[in-house]
């Protein structure tokens, strides 16, 4: 395959970007789309040009570190992650743009990385269970109802990998709070923490800069593990809740 | 906790989806009343004596009026604030665009701001028109709605200015309804789609009752 790529350029974080214009030539259909980014990033090394910066690393599809715009897509035209999207799903002689996450929660790091750790600080405000480690426990000793291992089970899913926030058009991250929050809030594991939780991490969240939900919809379609958009509706039942409680104490 | 409300996004939204719902509630109330035009200017014009006069005895004449009117204020102020500041938030979380471009969303979501402030713009030109005269096209008499609103809708502009506004509501009650069940937290799977039902039915409903009064004026069916 024979392919235009329009790829986001910026040197650092203070600098001005664009879109840089790249052909590359001789890729498989079965290629990644990241393989294919290794390919033209060889040849640039090749002539002496400084390569594409792009994050990656398990490339399996369960990291969460891939992010890329594709042709305005938060991991390109199939639901899935970047490294797990292939170059058959477009057509030979194609133009292809590539961009970086845009929020101004996650600062440009250089062309394609951007830097997410504001969602490490939302998960660092909440998003774990405070108890005394150690080797696993007897599964039988909490029982937990299908029904809500089933749904904690469907937020867990959540790699972080903030498409939710590139897909957004208020750069908002309610899907991703509201998959971690549902996640934990759902388990007898994780109900002494419900309520602080919940609004630890909101407020978190909203401290970081990120927009708020206008229920656009776009975060639950990006999304590559199908986190649903009741996910959203969800915390916001459980921050209602808890600011009732808060209330009362 | 009004505190922790206000200063939170996930709480203006909540300010913005209980304070929607009065206004809708209003609206509903609002579109039946304007029916009544239908069945001529008596009952039409007693209809809106009635108004100043509800819960008397043990009300004062337009006592509810006024706190219906009070309520609504309120519930405009609350809406309008939360929406400017959230807009200006969610602007600022996302000042680059992107290069490659797709139309995104419903067109009923991607309207809702504008919606709003053209909403907002008809709200102060339809209490001018309707409620104290200062804009009125005919000669304005307080006690004889009927009238009123044949001269409004008799000139071109009323009707268009009418129009558009209907169609706004129409939009943002789509998604406005839809959106407040999910703020308050009590959308879920199985009830999306009666959600979605309901808040198509009332956007459906309002703009075509709402639309039924100019159009019978236009027409000749009112005069």
């Amino acid at each position: 395959m024979k392919l235009t790529l329009r790829v986001w350029r910026q040197k650092n974080a203070d600098a001005d970007g664009a879109m840089s214009t790249y052909e590359v030539d001789g890729i498989s259909p079965d290629m990644s789309f990241l393989e294919m980014l290794d390919t033209l990033n060889e040849e640039l090394i090749l002539k002496g040009e400084d390569p594409v910066a792009f994050d990656h690393d398990c490339r399996e599809g369960i990291c969460g570190a891939c992010s890329l715009v594709i042709n305005g897509d938060a991991h390109g035209p199939e639901r899935t992650t970047t490294c797990q999207l292939h170059m058959r799903s477009f057509e030979d002689g194609d133009t292809i743009d590539v961009e970086p996450w845009r929020a101004s929660a996650f600062p440009v790091v250089k062309d394609l990385v951007v830097d997410r750790s504001a969602f490490d600080r939302i998960v660092q405000a909440g998003g774990y269970i405070t108890a005394p480690t150690g080797s696993a426990p007897e599964a039988h000793a909490t029982p937990v109802p299908k029904p809500d291992a089933d749904l904690a089970f469907e937020h867990a899913e959540c790699i972080g990998c903030g498409a939710c926030v590139a897909a957004c058009p208020n750069g908002a991250a309610m899907l991703f709070t509201s998959a971690k929050v549902n996640h934990l809030n759902v388990l007898p594991q994780g109900a002494p923490e419900r309520e602080t939780r919940v609004l630890d991490m909101v407020a978190q969240m909203d401290e970081e800069g990120f927009g708020g939900c206008t229920l656009a919809g776009e975060c639950a379609t990006a999304c590559p593990k199908g986190i649903p958009l009741t996910s959203i509706t969800g915390m916001n039942k459980e921050w209602l809740r808890a600011t009732r409680k808060a209330a009362k104490r | 906790m009004a505190r922790t409300i206000w200063d939170s996004t996930v709480g203006k939204k909540t300010v913005m989806a209980v304070s929607g719902l009065i206004m809708l509630l209003y609206l509903v109330v609002h579109m039946i009343g304007n029916l009544k035009i239908f069945f001529g200017a008596g009952e039409f014009n007693h209809y809106a004596h009635w108004l100043r006069t509800v819960g008397e005895p043990f009300m004062h004449e337009e006592w509810t009026l006024w706190i219906v009117r009070v309520v609504l204020v309120v519930a405009v102020v609350a809406h309008g604030v939360s929406a400017y500041q959230l807009s200006r938030r969610d602007i600022r979380a996302r000042p680059s665009k992107y290069v490659h471009k797709k139309p995104r969303a419903s067109y009923a979501t991607r309207t809702m701001r504008w919606g709003g402030v053209i909403l907002a713009l008809f709200i102060v030109w339809h209490l001018l028109d309707l409620t104290t005269g200062t804009v009125h096209s005919g000669g304005f008499e307080t006690g004889k709605p009927y009238q009123n609103v044949v001269d409004t809708f008799s000139t071109w502009y009323g009707n268009v200015i009418y129009i558009v506004a209907m169609l706004a509501v129409g939009l943002h009650v789509r998604h406005g309804f839809w959106s407040a069940a999910q703020t308050l937290g009590v959308g879920s799977r199985a009830r999306d789609r009666a959600l979605k039902t309901t808040a198509n039915a009332l956007a459906l409903l309002l703009t075509a009752g709402f639309l039924a009064v100019p159009v019978a004026v236009m027409t000749g069916v009112v005069s």
